[in-house]
């Protein structure tokens, strides 16, 4: 008894905790019932009510959320790019770390230019290294990819000779020391403070021109500038020989990082070419999410009169429980966060349509039990019991197949196209969810109301 | 109890009627793959007035465009599939369309996928496609541990890929319907859907068969089509009616895939009664025949 109790209150508090998060940000709240009459002025109201986001913090782990539908680019609009990377003149064994500072560099850029959101990954495939751009609600798409497609350009730049301290970093002046020469960046550690330092090496073209410059600056700052935007300007404490260089300063040690990626981006400059390009217009997107909103709905409706019709009370119950199905959904798909997509969305509606699977199952085996003379209650547990193997079964497949569509490991062999795996996601969760509240809370929800009814009788 | 095993052959001419011809279709014209395997592009523009598809077609091959055919989506937007463009040749479609129609037409839809990059998804795709099927190859094998309940269920499966293939390439062939990814999502999402029927059948035949070891296989098999067919009829109903739903109201770019999927979802149900059960009858019969 204790563990029923148990499951009712835990299904009243999942449903209350998802109607919580389903609830857009900002609701407006305004009626007015007042009549014009002062005395009923309280009947009156106008605000809005915001429904704060997510930001837990415990210890240094921190969850945050802002409790809205991520979308995809197909309903956002947007564009999806994909860019390969020319490694020819790169050393086989320095690739990743190109890539990686090519990723960071991109995205730089992205931010710079005003998108918000941008998703850029890198994969390789076999012997291909690419980068997938995402940039949610872009619309001067060509200008952006202008953009990325640059290859990255560092240079080193002096102040005139007659200044001594920059006022501005238009001031700097452009050395010919460049991305070229410099071989590459790293963290170091200072032997003395132990601090994280970053080490710069030069090629021994490079290292001439670094001695010269560094020689001709003594006490005055240099700086690194990246496509145009200054990175650093440490200022010079000696003339450096011999191509090998340290910034030092108060880095903390992603700082230093950070800096290094960039460097490298400059040293390591990895030309890109599009070999895919897929945009969406926002109308196109917005009509979709309308259309299939739409159609979700009503093909809910359907399913919900279906199995009241054929199964009467029970029916409801299981649709109740599609009710807090769907619920639970949704806020999933906020918590985690799901980026929904146009087959996302069919997943998700599909899934609707196979959540009712499991009830349907387990009432067919309980009006069996019945037939062979059993008692309601005996009917509805063992109808329970003798389903599972069944449901089991049935969604095995089904998760065996949403797996192999997902590519959860990113196997190279596989697909991992954003719009497979936005099915093959919903449709897993939808099956896991369903599972659970078309057995623990429909049998929950029967148990508690079955068995009332009954009594009245 | 309905004799449901007296029609048999009734069910398997059913099946070939469906079935033959999409094969032969699929022998004679093949299916038409997207551009997420071969490359190419595909671009939708949104005029604001009216435009024949024919002008649209030559006002670009005149030009020196190659294209491979132009379509009405509705609302004065057109479909264009063309080769692999580069950017700059992509602007010079939009102005050229431009200046001949005198109206800047709304980009709806820029969709450009490298050569190399299509033939590697179609690898893929076909590893895809193999590992799924041998997953639930696997599954149904190592569920039943009898190679005719395995045998049997893959033969329905067949059934579900054919119908599912053999249309596909009607409408391509008819309608200039695409093969794509999500195609093959669809197709292998309807393979677990069906193959998960068949196993609740055959859940029901080897129960049966523990509980009355006496009673011919073929009234058996009548008994657990007759206990499962509401539960397959209603829980595919309740599936159709969320995919109709989609196709009818849905955006247009998942209409196919929901096709798709609707298809499959009716031969899986079809296939999981009709074919799965009366093959397994059929090959029970002809063992008992050589027996004798």
């Amino acid at each position: 008894m204790k563990s029923r109790r148990f499951l009712i209150w835990l299904v009243v508090v999942l449903t209350v905790g998802s109607i919580y998060i389903d609830l857009p940000a900002k609701i407006r709240l305004k009626f007015d019932w007042s009549f014009n009459q002062k005395s009923l002025s309280w009947l009156k109201m106008d605000t809005e009510i915001q429904r704060p986001g997510i930001d837990w913090q415990l210890g240094k782990s921190r969850f945050t959320r802002d409790l809205e539908i991520k979308k995809g680019i197909d309903l956002a609009g947007g564009a999806h790019l994909v860019f390969e990377a020319d490694m020819k003149d790169v050393p086989e064994d320095r690739r990743n770390e190109a890539i990686e500072a090519a990723r960071n560099n991109i995205e730089k850029r992205v931010n710079l230019y005003g998108i918000s959101e941008p998703l850029i990954q890198t994969s390789k495939i076999r012997e291909s290294y690419r980068l997938i751009v995402e940039m949610p609600g872009a619309k001067d798409i060509n200008e952006a990819i202008d953009l990325i497609g640059q290859t990255a350009q560092l240079d080193f730049r002096e102040l005139p000779k007659e200044a001594t301290q920059a006022s501005n970093f238009t001031d700097f002046k452009t050395t010919g020391l460049n991305g070229k020469d410099l071989a590459k960046a790293e963290v170091k550690f200072d032997p003395n403070s132990g601090q994280p330092t970053v080490g710069l090496n030069f090629s021994s073209e490079g290292a001439k021109k670094f001695a010269e410059i560094t020689g001709r600056n003594v006490g005055k700052p240099v700086a690194i500038f990246l496509d145009e935007i200054p990175v650093t300007a440490p200022r010079v404490d000696e003339q450096i020989n011999g191509g090998e260089a340290v910034i030092s300063g108060d880095f903390t040690l992603d700082e230093a990082k950070k800096l290094v990626i960039q460097l490298n981006a400059g040293a390591l400059p990895v030309p890109i070419k599009m070999i895919e390009q897929r945009n969406v217009g926002a109308t196109l997107g917005a009509e979709s999410v309308q259309k299939s909103l739409q159609a979700g709905l009503i093909g809910l409706g359907m399913v919900i009169i279906f199995m009241a019709v054929y199964y009467g009370f029970l029916g409801i119950l299981a649709d109740i429980a599609l009710v807090i199905y769907g619920l639970l959904t949704l806020a999933l798909y906020k918590l985690m966060p799901v980026t929904l997509t146009l087959p996302g969305i069919a997943g998700f509606i599909l899934s609707i349509g196979m959540a009712v699977d499991a009830n349907i199952l387990i009432f067919e085996r309980m009006k069996e039990e019945m037939r062979a003379g059993k008692s309601r209650i005996a009917a509805m547990e063992l109808g329970f019991g003798r389903a599972w193997d069944s449901i089991r079964d049935a969604n095995t497949c089904t998760i065996i197949t949403c797996f192999i569509l997902f590519n959860p490991f990113n196997w190279q062999f596989l697909n991992s196209s954003g719009m497979v795996r936005g099915f093959a996601l919903t449709l897993f969760l939808g099956v896991v969810l369903s599972l659970f509240t078309g057995i623990v809370v429909t049998r929950t929800l029967i148990r508690t109301f079955y068995r009332k009814e009954k009594i009245k009788k | 109890m309905i004799n449901w095993m007296k029609f048999k052959w009734l069910y398997f001419l059913i099946s070939a009627l469906v079935i033959v011809p999409g094969v032969v279709s699929l022998l004679m014209f093949g299916l038409r793959p997207g551009i997420d395997f071969i490359g190419g592009s595909l671009l939708e523009y949104k005029f604001s007035s009216a435009i024949k598809v024919e002008d649209l077609q030559t006002s670009l091959t005149e030009k020196d465009f190659q294209v491979y055919s132009v379509q009405d989506s509705g609302n004065n937007t057109y479909l264009l599939r063309m080769p692999s463009l580069e950017k700059e040749k992509a602007a010079e479609v939009k102005s050229i369309l431009s200046t001949k129609f005198n109206q800047a037409p709304e980009e709806i839809r820029f969709e450009v996928v490298g050569p190399t990059l299509g033939k590697e998804l179609l690898t893929k795709t076909i590893i895809a496609i193999i590992l799924g099927a041998g997953f639930i190859l696997g599954f149904v094998g190592w569920r039943f541990k009898n190679a005719k309940f395995g045998m049997c269920a893959i033969l329905a499966m067949f059934h579900d890929s054919f119908v599912m293939l053999g249309s596909f390439s009607l409408l391509g062939h008819f309608l200039g319907i695409e093969v794509d990814t999500l195609f093959v999502t669809a197709l292998l999402t309807t393979l677990s859907f069906s193959v998960h029927d068949t196993v609740v059948v055959y859940d029901r035949i080897r129960e049966s068969q523990k509980l009355f070891p006496k009673v011919s296989f073929e009234s058996l098999a009548n008994k657990a089509i007759t206990e499962t067919l509401s539960r397959s009829l209603n829980n595919s109903l309740t599936i159709i009616f969320m995919l109709i739903a989609l196709l009818l109201l849905g955006g247009v770019t998942v209409k196919w895939f929901v096709a798709a999927l609707l298809i499959g979802t009716v031969s899986g149900t079809y296939s999981s009664t009709f074919t799965a059960v009366p093959l397994l009858v059929l090959w029970e019969n002809l063992a008992q025949r050589k027996k004798r």
